[in-house]
């Protein structure tokens, strides 16, 4: 077992990076990223890695910087949040189509504007479609054996994807808690030496980077990446097995609280997903069923598994901390398309009533009291009362 | 002790409130136990008054969000009792601990606690005046919670405090502090 400690998600994260001990770290500092990068910087200043840091003057730079770096070859990390994520946005299209297995923890943050430093997941969400793997995290643990894992999962010879690593901003990132590391030989060795795939600097046998291709072939280029992508699941299992065994720690696609039975559910990411699950106890005790189901792999989606272990219940209420204006949450329509999907065995299937519930916008605090209710009216929809509205805000001011 | 046990800090910026709540986490991480400490975030200024808070529990800590029932309220300035209700949503029977050279007597019936609740007082200001030689109520607060809720002995609480100075302070500041929270442990009184 390794040492237990009480520190920050940031502490956490920063330290599997540490552990990684990558060749280049591309930074530019932002709340609440800032903390992890500092760290990591003081880690290469005292000598506890062997990193090359490379303080940018943007996150476009940054990202650029990473990519440059990833493709000469060797292990590469950054970070950032919310305004740098988004700043980074069209260098992320280019590490995914160019598979450089850059490792990315991204600190969730709201959006300008307004200006707000808080946590939601409006910059991950907004990264949905640029072609890296985003696994997210519901506390401190998570972010941390998320972190340690994505460098097997980028890094596999099947995938070669980036990777980003999503904790909630402040909530997580700058909250103490309990956690167990693994030991740095553990790390390492579970991570292992990195393996160049058509490294740059492989000066006797040059190659050429960021083509030019047009109609002949970029839609059979845009196709192959979709395939890429649909391997990444089966990766992520069995870099989770092995995990577990190194840790005692399991991990899947997502993560399934009392749902076998239940009647019905909800789908809640990151810290939030904590808070619903006290909640969901106490509902049980009052003899009701309620589940929840907690997405790890965000993308690639894992439409049909969670499909599965959804279909079974009377409704279901999606919770999105990132909103679409004029559009339902972003991740109410991944399960809204994944149970649509679901035809059973012909004699009709009833399928769960669907609601959708805007919460945290900004770091507005998540109470027990909004998961109550919540439940409240999926019992009374399970029950037969009808959705009044389907995507709804809750803990907001009239 | 509960099954789990929740605490908010009141304190005002630059008072070290909030490296309170942590060295009390570190110093309960013993024994298999989960943890919390984590502040309100908001602009941070000095002298403002904020809150932070603690979870200690047996079993794995999974809300995550601000306490609002909180079992244990510790009141590093007794300014903020004139601004604020510092009872609020407190249990039925909660603990409060005050910074206040002022009787706890007195102090108890200016709350106007609740019949179960119980009003505790140590002059921490005074006591890391004369130990430390600055007014870094700390110290003494956390001893006199290690006391009252008994979630850790004093001696491990002096090695929790002793460990959150490391190598950046001089001797007789970790020996100030140590002294400070032995003082805090025996000086609280109960209203």
């Amino acid at each position: 077992m390794g040492k237990i400690a009480a520190v920050t998600g940031n502490e956490a994260v920063a330290n599997a990076l540490r552990q990684a001990n990558p060749d280049v770290c591309s930074l530019y500092p932002i709340t609440p990223q800032t903390d992890i990068v500092q760290r990591f910087a003081s880690y290469v200043s005292n000598g506890q890695v062997d990193t090359e840091l490379i303080n940018a003057e943007s996150e476009h730079s940054s990202m650029s910087a990473a990519i440059g770096a990833s493709a000469a070859g060797g292990r590469v990390v950054t970070a950032t949040s919310s305004q740098g994520l988004a700043l980074m946005w069209e260098m992320l299209h280019i590490a995914s189509a160019t598979n450089l297995p850059i490792i990315m923890p991204l600190v969730n943050r709201a959006l300008s504007a307004p200006l707000n430093i808080h946590g939601d997941h409006s910059d991950g969400m907004g990264a949905r479609d640029t072609g890296w793997i985003q696994l997210w995290s519901e506390n401190a643990q998570e972010a941390y054996d998320n972190t340690v894992q994505a460098f097997r999962i980028g890094e596999h010879k099947d995938l070669r994807l980036p990777v980003m690593v999503c904790m909630d901003g402040f909530i997580i990132s700058h909250s103490i808690e309990r956690i167990e590391y693994l030991e740095d030989k553990q790390v390492k060795d579970f991570i292992g030496e990195f393996v160049n795939v058509n490294p740059l600097l492989d000066l006797e046998h040059p190659k050429s980077y960021g083509p030019l291709i047009l109609t002949d072939l970029y839609m059979e280029f845009k196709r192959l990446q979709h395939e890429i992508m649909g391997r990444v699941k089966k990766v992520v299992l069995d870099v989770a097995e092995d995990f577990y065994k190194l840790s005692g720690r399991r991990y899947g696609l997502f993560e399934s609280y009392r749902l076998e039975d239940a009647e019905i559910g909800m789908v809640v990411m990151n810290s939030a997903a904590g808070t619903s699950k006290d909640v969901v106890d106490a509902f049980r005790d009052k003899g009701i069923k309620a589940g929840l189901l907690k997405p790890r792999l965000f993308r690639p989606f894992p439409y049909t598994e969670i499909a599965d272990a959804l279909k079974h219940l009377k409704a279901v209420c999606v919770m999105d901390r990132a909103d679409s204006y004029g559009g339902y949450g972003p991740m109410f329509m991944e399960i809204s398309s994944a149970l649509y999907q679901v035809t059973g065995n012909g004699s009709g299937v009833a399928k769960p009533k669907l609601i959708n519930k805007i919460y945290g916008l900004g770091g507005r605090d998540y109470m027990p009291e909004q998961a109550e209710q919540v439940f409240t009216e999926l019992d009374a929809i399970a029950k037969g009362a009808p959705v009044k509205l389907v995507k709804d805000y809750i803990g907001v001011r009239e | 002790m509960a099954e789990t046990l929740e605490m908010r800090w009141h304190g005002r910026g630059g008072q070290g409130t909030v490296t309170a709540a942590k060295v009390l986490a570190d110093a309960c991480l013993s024994g298999g136990r989960y943890v919390q400490a984590f502040p309100e975030y908001g602009p941070e200024r000095a002298g403002a008054p904020l809150k932070a808070y603690n979870r200690i529990s047996d079993k794995e800590l999974r809300m995550h969000c601000p306490v609002t029932h909180p079992k244990v309220v510790s009141v590093v300035d007794a300014s903020l009792l004139d601004a604020m209700d510092v009872t609020e949503g407190a249990t039925e029977d909660a603990f409060f601990v005050i910074n206040t050279s002022k009787d706890p007597a007195d102090i108890r019936k200016a709350m106007k606690v609740k019949p179960g609740q119980r009003v505790f007082t140590v002059d921490a200001t005074k006591i890391a005046l004369d130990e430390i030689g600055r007014a870094l109520p700390n110290s003494p607060m956390l001893g006199a919670i290690g006391k009252i809720t008994g979630l850790v002995t004093l001696e491990h609480m002096l090695d929790e405090v002793k460990k959150s100075f490391g190598k950046k302070f001089s001797e007789k500041i970790i020996t100030g502090n140590l002294k400070a929270v032995d003082r805090g442990y025996k000086e609280v009184r109960e209203g």
